[in-house]
């Protein structure tokens, strides 16, 4: 092979793992469109398209796409996008395929927040449904800082930092189990009830929230795609190669919590789609960041807009919590891939 | 000189790797450190790359530009060679890859022999394969100083001439100062212009193949009896007779 031909060939991997992600999109689009669709009334595809555009005037239609389904099919895809990105970026940094919000501990964290306030929020001069997404996010937030500090402490090597988050995750889970303890009956249920994680909760100010934090983080991590693929060769050669691994990591573990804490603060716990999404992604694009991480978000949109739609159509009338179907769904799927992967 | 340690000294913790080493290298040459495990070795070259903490200095041109490949490690990146070379020029990478930098990863590919991996995962290659295109990616950078550690050890004898010599032609083509550390005394001996023989983080010797490979040397760095005899082409062979008593 020629240098030409060697460039060509590169150019041309390239034109194709855009083309998978541009395939990922319109699959993506063809997902929102029939979350709009279903319900407990099936509506016609070309109906709700017409809605969209604002070229209905069936004001029933209009209220049941644009209030009731609309926000719900956003934030699948954005809640699916950050969690995606999310744990594209943790397997990156932590160079472990297992690494993701749920697998160490920040998902827990927000767990334990949003309990903390159910339990005892009653006393805060919040109301609770602003309240209780806002501590989970500064517990995601605060889990994903106990693992950084520890990673601080004796150099920040990827198991240290997995074995942190590990250990954070029990810490937290044991923090959950203690408040559901105390609990009373009813804050239990609600506990219980947020733990599954459910998109039912959504409105068009809190998709806007997690979407800001999505559109401002995004960036971000993409101007370090390059450092980040240098790391997949490990610490030793990225830092001959000119990267402050240390600082990288740091960076993007608060790029993390961000994405992980504001996607989870509204939705719940959402397991599988951080783990899942991004495995899927390197399989398709391999792991040059650039097309790695834009690949696991719309990767983790598709995905969880997906299960949005499955929770509508398991039992006709009933919406199951998204976190149980993502994780039911999911599991054989992902059991398939690896059993395949492992037989190639 | 275009590159000098002085008094040159490395801690971890309360263990001293290296300690107040001074060691020069020169243009155009292949400076080889050789030495028994943990004789320091490899913490010199990461001191010479800035890349652990030191005390003492390390003078070098202001424009130089340090080419670092550390001991081979298992790659398991879903990376292509190509990429992997690419990444040789992360200084100057943007999302939008420049063409300089692309033409830059594929001479490197061609310097090194393997232009026809380029599209191959780098998990795909065998070991000798990889640590061409390692090397591939510390040219691409177009350094003036290479830093090597142990480039050739775990490669069979073919693969071990075929990186040796290709590093003393771009040493030479390149107008490089090379410092490697090597395990195998004579390929050391055969492809460096000097050696310096490390012993419990100090110099213990340092010059000519000949002249740092001398039984009374290798008995106190490596706590061998060796034979030294003339090769092919003069240049020194060691053959260990038995461990000294």
């Amino acid at each position: 092979m020629s240098e030409a031909a060697a460039i060509a060939a590169w150019r041309t991997l390239g034109a194709r793992r855009a083309a998978v992600s541009a395939a990922a999109l319109a699959g993506l689009a063809a997902s929102f469109a029939a979350d709009l669709a279903t319900g407990p009334a099936l509506l016609p595809i070309g109906a709700v398209l017409r809605t969209l555009a604002g070229i209905n005037d069936d004001p029933m239609l209009a209220a049941i796409v644009l209030q009731l389904r609309l926000p719900i099919g956003l934030m699948a895809i954005i809640v699916g996008a950050a969690l995606g990105l999310s744990g594209a970026v943790m397997q990156t940094i932590l160079a472990n395929p297992l690494a993701s919000s749920y697998t160490l501990g920040i998902s827990a964290g927000a767990g334990f927040g949003a309990a903390l306030v159910i339990v005892f929020g009653a006393a805060l001069p919040f109301a609770q449904i602003w309240a209780i997404p806002t501590a989970a996010f500064l517990f995601a937030a605060l889990a994903c800082a106990l693992v950084a500090a520890a990673g601080r402490l004796r150099g920040a090597t990827p198991e240290l930092l997995v074995l942190a988050g590990i250990a954070c995750l029990f810490l937290f889970q044991a923090l959950l189990s203690l408040l559901q303890f105390i609990a009373s009956q009813e804050a239990l249920q609600m506990i219980v009830f947020w733990l599954f994680g459910s998109l039912l909760r959504a409105s068009m100010t809190k998709v806007a929230i997690v979407a800001t934090v999505l559109a401002a983080v995004s960036p971000l991590l993409l101007r370090d795609a390059w450092r980040f693929t240098a790391l997949q060769l490990g610490d030793d050669r990225a830092r001959g190669l000119g990267v402050n691994v240390d600082a990288l990591r740091l960076r993007a573990f608060a790029a993390v919590s961000l994405l992980t804490g504001a996607a989870v603060a509204f939705v719940g716990t959402i397991g599988f789609i951080g783990l899942v999404a991004p495995h899927i992604a390197r399989g398709l694009v391999g792991e040059d960041q650039r097309h790695f991480l834009p690949a696991s978000a719309l990767l983790g949109a598709l995905l969880l807009s997906a299960a949005s739609v499955a929770s509508k159509l398991i039992l006709p009338g009933t919406v199951f919590p998204i976190g149980i179907v993502t994780a039911l769904i999911g599991v054989p799927f992902f059991a398939w891939l690896v059993v395949r992967g492992g037989a190639r | 000189m275009s590159i000098q340690a002085n008094g040159l000294t490395v801690r971890y913790g309360a263990h001293v790797a290296v300690r107040g080493l001074t060691l020069a290298a020169h243009h155009g040459e292949v400076l080889a450190v050789i030495g028994a495990n943990g004789s320091g070795k490899s913490s010199l070259l990461r001191a010479l790359a800035g890349l652990v903490p030191h005390s003492g200095s390390v003078a070098r041109r202001p424009a130089a530009r340090i080419g670092y490949m550390p001991q081979e490690t298992a790659a398991r990146a879903a990376l292509t060679v190509f990429e992997v070379v690419l990444l040789g020029r992360l200084r100057s990478l943007a999302l939008k890859v420049a063409t300089p930098d692309l033409d830059a990863a594929a001479r490197a590919l061609d310097e090194v022999g393997i232009p026809e991996l380029a599209s191959r995962r780098i998990t795909t290659l065998s070991g000798g394969q990889r640590q061409l295109a390692f090397l591939a990616q510390v040219l691409a950078a177009d350094p003036t100083i290479l830093l090597l550690d142990e480039p050739s050890s775990a490669l069979d004898i073919a693969h071990q001439f075929q990186v040796l010599t290709l590093l003393r032609e771009a040493t030479r083509r390149r107008g490089l100062t090379t410092i490697a550390v090597l395990h195998d005394l004579n390929a050391a001996a055969r492809f460096a212009d000097r050696l310096a023989l490390l012993h419990q983080g100090g110099l213990l010797a340092e010059g000519s193949p000949a002249a740092v490979l001398r039984p009374e040397t290798l008995r106190q760095a490596y706590g061998i009896s060796a034979a030294i005899l003339a090769g092919p082409d003069g240049c020194p062979v060691v053959v260990p007779t038995g461990v000294a008593a």
